[in-house]
């Protein structure tokens, strides 16, 4: 027998669907807070809800980090449900910090939660009134109903969360900035620090996994690594000379709030994938900061443009299809307009109409035969590329289903990526992790040329 | 019986139960370490759930509580009742189309990460795994109900993929703001001509995913069981259950099926269908892997059509040959027994093989397991056939028979909990009801030691000494790791890293480490040397680097 294709109830007929998702493109947004929450330095993550949205957001973390991902549940039963899960979370709240002793408890709610009405700030001002918070220990809160935005959102929502916890304006301004790094992953962050630094600035990042999401091995487990950022850095994130939020909608709303509450001036950027958004973000850096781009970094765009260059034949013309989220595809999108890629097909589970703006802004509107789904799910996608192939697909793990059964070569980019490693530790934001993005999107491409080249067209050198 | 072909000693696949790899007293020695850092409150309740196991001489074990709420706070290994209900029972049926009612997360979450494998055999054959459907509830949706949407979720479903069966999970918001979802399934059903039914089981229902495997077993036998009046051929028919072919062992478990002559009827549910599952009243016998999660079809199959059942193990290549033997006696055909002694002497032989090779790397060494509602039990066969011991283990989600024995469940206290649960008033089938054995026969069966009805549990089966430990949580695991020092850790995904941090390696029993298949003699046979890969693997005695092995600065760079 043939192999059957992965995905043989899919035509490629476009039915319109009102009710129905089908393979989604997004998740809900508990995860995205406990994400963001596990950026910061000695912070427990708090699921309010049913037990499975915590096992669930920590299975899905684990299998993209393949690191420990820690988290607590208030652990909803039918009584909870019906009166409330008021004691719930006062009792989760006492026994947290006798058995795990975190610095800072990060609460998100569910759709459970929100559907009944909890009160999350009142139950937290009684935990404190019944002393069940220890001296110089915090319990915080985001509202992250599953119903609402996606897992980005609530990534959103649980960093707005800690600038409005705890950043303070003492009235005096400081030297140093505030840096919304948006949903990227710790590698990224890491790289982002290198680049703030290499400018000359000093930087406090919120939130930041690098030293969390990718700890080493040792022989010992630390339940709250050394990474993260600081309580007291964010506290200071009051008197930061100004913010800079990269990814609009994962990270917009912190700097705005950080902007209204402590009158920190705020840049909202896209996230810096690829060489263009890195061009901005390290001009206005240089305009806002006041200095000049040194040298090293000069070079490594000058590294990055050099590839491009070099390996333009290869890029040129290629159509591609994009699943994933709506900071990540602008950018993304917009870097393989700079390689004369064609941006055929994109897909977001995420709702949001500034999305489909900024990305036209970019890219320009759809050509005929484009499709754009915002909101949109992979079974459209699929349909679409059942209609017309792309040359290239890029999208989370869940996209391996759809490259095998069209045979489209296939990069792994966003989240989550449940199949292989690498995600963690090589970044794909600024320059030098533009030139591993490109370097896979090319080996992606010329791994297929090599594959389908006959005999006598196959090449020693490309 | 076959000989032992071994040039060993004793048979290791011999089921000899392990000798206590720690003393009562030293037992209860961990168990006080585990209890002393917790509050007062909590140490209370955990002390009823961490027991040292010491059987009397009737073969009963001390009370363990169990099913009961984890603590709010404690770091859990549970999950949900959706996830029982959808990930584990219903998720594996390839061609029953399930859409989760709810906002988007509990959709994808289980979509395609239970590793249930599945094999098509023909393109008419539906296969809707690699979909998830979900209605994604928005918050106007959960202000003004979301029936409506389902309605049209399922209208649109059905258009794309003509499915035989739908199946709609619901999900922790859809309780709270009143969806029918029953009503939505009949209306449904009656509208689109094909089976479509609907399972209450929100997250918050029980206190694990325990209680989802009731409502999907309730589910499946109201709406799919029976539905198929085509009777298959065969002789020796049997429906496998609780068995959801995680990393292919169904496969392997039917090939061996084949091999006897043995004809599968159903799995419930791995690599199953919902037409091959509409057949299952046409078995002659139930064979039951995990009991916590499928119990309630076993005997609401015996009841309504007069299908005995009986526990199976066939996780270790002696539990294996002994299960396939308890069979070939049910059906008491000489043909059939010959044909099983035979392959299990023949496949037995294989593995003995490769247990001489690994088991002197492997003997001695110390295992913790804590996992599922049948697994802890299942693998420390494997183990003992390794040489291995373990030390302690435990269930995630199982109740006390899964613990104590089934002689226990008269004695099992309902709490608010449990009495969620429907329990289905389940009678005779007057046109179907057939015992298949006597009274007698089953009576003579249970003599010869087929477990006829019945399982004794993991506690029975296990040295006195050892430490069982229900629900346990990530402080205690901690604990457990510094106090025991095991060689291995079995759990799941959630724990693998943490433990891995402290350099023991953790084999994942719910997932595998996408390996597999375990059961079978080959699965026995890839356990062996995954156990030896993972124990042995040269990594683990690369974590300290050489300047911390030998941290004096005492040579100098003239003396190199």
């Amino acid at each position: 027998m043939p192999t059957l294709p992965l995905l043989r109830h899919t035509g490629p007929e476009t039915v319109a669907r009102e009710a129905l998702t089908i393979n989604p493109a997004k998740t809900c947004q508990p995860i995205g807070a406990l994400y963001a929450a596990l950026g910061v330095h000695g912070c427990l993550p708090h699921s309010h809800g049913s037990q499975g949205c915590c096992a669930y957001h920590r299975s899905a973390l684990t299998r993209h980090y393949k690191e420990p991902v820690m988290a607590a549940t208030s652990s909803f039963t039918e009584g909870a449900s019906v009166f409330g899960g008021q004691s719930n979370l006062l009792q989760a709240i006492a026994t947290i910090f006798s058995l795990y002793d975190p610095e800072i408890i990060a609460v998100h709610t569910t759709c459970l939660s929100e559907t009944i009405g909890d009160d999350i700030p009142q139950i937290i001002g009684k935990a404190e009134a019944e002393g069940k918070i220890p001296p110089g220990r915090y319990v915080m809160h985001a509202s992250t109903p599953s119903y609402v935005g996606s897992h980005v959102t609530g990534f959103s929502s649980m960093t707005r969360a800690f600038v409005d916890y705890f950043a303070e304006s003492t009235g005096r301004k400081s030297d140093s900035y505030a840096v919304f790094p948006g949903w990227v992953e710790p590698a990224d962050m890491a790289e982002l620090k290198r680049l703030f630094s290499e400018m000359g600035l000093r930087i406090t990042m919120l939130p930041d996994t690098s030293g969390v999401l990718d700890a080493p091995l040792t022989g010992r487990y630390e339940m709250y690594p050394e990474g993260g950022t600081r309580l007291e850095d964010i506290r200071r994130m009051g008197d930061s000379a100004a913010s800079f939020a990269l990814g609009p909608l994962a990270s917009g709303a912190a700097a705005k709030l950080l902007d209204t509450k402590c009158r920190v001036p705020t840049a909202i950027l896209d996230l810096p994938i690829g060489l263009s958004a890195t061009d901005r973000l390290v001009d206005t850096v240089r305009k806002v900061a006041g200095v000049s781009v040194p040298e090293s970094i000069v070079r490594e765009r000058g590294r990055l443009v050099d590839m491009m260059a070099d390996m333009h034949q290869y890029t040129y013309g290629k159509t591609v299809a994009l699943a994933g989220d709506p900071d990540q595809l602008c950018s993304l999108a917009e870097f393989l307009r700079d390689l004369d890629m064609k941006v055929k097909y994109v897909v977001t589970g995420t709702p949001g109409k500034s999305f489909e703006t900024r990305l036209a802004e970019l890219i320009g509107e759809p050509g005929p035969g484009d499709f754009r789904g915002a909101p949109g799910d992979l079974f459209a996608l699929h349909q679409h590329l059942k209609a017309e192939r792309t040359d290239l697909l890029i999208a989370n793990t869940y996209g391996k289903y759809i490259a095998r059964d069209e045979d489209i070569p296939y990069v792994r980019f966003g989240f989550p990526i449940l199949d292989r490693v690498g995600h963690a530790d090589f970044a794909t934001a600024g320059y030098r992790g533009g030139l591993r993005l490109l370097e896979k999107i090319l080996s992606a491409l010329m791994d297929r040329i090599d594959r389908d080249a006959p005999n006598e067209k196959f090449e020693l050198i490309l | 019986m076959s000989e032992n072909t071994s040039v060993l000693t004793a048979d290791p696949l011999a089921i000899v139960r392990g000798a206590a790899a720690m003393s009562e007293a030293e037992a209860a020695e961990v168990k006080r370490g585990l209890l002393e850092g917790y509050p007062a409150k909590i140490a209370r309740k955990r002390e009823k759930q961490i027991v040292v196991n010491s059987r009397d001489e009737r073969g009963y074990s001390p009370e363990i509580q169990a099913n009961t709420r984890t603590l709010p706070g404690v770091i859990t290994q549970r999950g949900c009742t959706y996830a029982g209900c959808k990930g584990v029972v219903v998720g594996p049926t390839r061609d029953i189309l399930q859409i989760t009612h709810g906002p988007i997360g509990c959709g994808f979450y289980s979509w395609l990460t239970r590793r249930n494998q599945t094999r098509a055999e023909s393109p008419d054959d539906d296969n809707f795994m690699p979909y998830a459907l979900s209605t994604d509830l928005q918050d106007n949706d959960i202000v003004f109900g979301g029936e409506k949407k389902l309605r049209k979720a399922i209208r649109e479903a059905y258009d794309i993929f003509k499915p035989k069966a739908i199946a709609v999970f619901s999900t922790c918001p859809v309780g709270l703001i009143g969806d029918d979802v029953h009503a939505a399934a009949r209306d449904l059903s009656a509208e689109l001509g094909i089976t479509v039914f609907a399972m209450s089981c929100e997250g918050y229902k029980g206190v694990s995913q325990s209680a989802g495997h009731h409502i999907a077993n309730n589910a499946v036998f109201t709406h799919v069981v029976g539905k198929n009046e085509t009777a298959p051929e065969g002789e020796f028919k049997v429906n496998m259950l609780g068995e959801y072919n995680i990393g292919g062992d169904s496969f392997e478990l039917e090939r061996i099926f084949e091999d006897l002559g043995i004809t599968l009827v159903t799995t419930f549910s791995g690599n199953s269908t919902f037409v091959s599952m509409g057949q299952a009243p046409f078995a002659d016998l139930d064979i039951v892997m995990c009991h916590r999660s499928i119990n309630y079809m076993a005997e609401m199959l015996e009841t309504k059509y007069g299908i005995p059942w009986f526990k199976v193990n066939f996780i270790g290549a002696g539990p294996t040959g002994k299960s396939l033997r308890h069979i070939a006696e049910y059906f008491g055909d000489s043909g059939l027994s010959d044909r099983t002694e035979a392959l299990i002497e023949r496949e037995s032989a294989a593995a003995r093989a490769v247990l001489e090779e690994v088991k002197p790397r492997l003997e001695g060494k110390t295992v913790l397991m804590y996992v599922g509602g049948s697994r802890a039990h299942h693998y420390q066969d494997l183990f003992r056939e390794l040489g291995m011991k373990v030390l302690s283990a435990g269930y995630e989600f199982a109740h006390r028979d899964d613990y104590e024995g089934r002689k226990v469940i008269p004695d099992i206290k309902i709490d608010a909990d449990s009495r969620n649960i429907e329990v289905l008033e389940v009678s005779p089938e007057p046109e179907r009801y057939a015992p298949r054995r006597t009274e007698t026969q089953l009576a003579t069966l249970r003599a010869s030691g087929v477990p006829v009805d019945d399982y004794d549990g993991m506690m029975g089966e296990m040295a006195d000494g050892t430490l069982v430990i229900d629900d346990v949580s990530h402080y205690e695991t901690e604990k457990l790791i510094e106090l025991l020092k095991p060689d291995l850790l079995c759990a799941g995904i959630k724990e693998k890293y943490v433990v891995q941090k402290h350099g023991i390696p953790l084999k994942q029993l719910h997932s595998y480490d996408s390996g597999g298949p375990y059961a079978g003699f080959k699965g026995a046979v890839n356990f062996y040397r995954e156990i030896d890969r993972l124990v042995n693997g040269s990594v683990w005695g690369k974590i300290k680097a050489p300047w911390d092995l030998n941290p004096e600065l005492s040579g100098t760079y003239g003396s190199l």
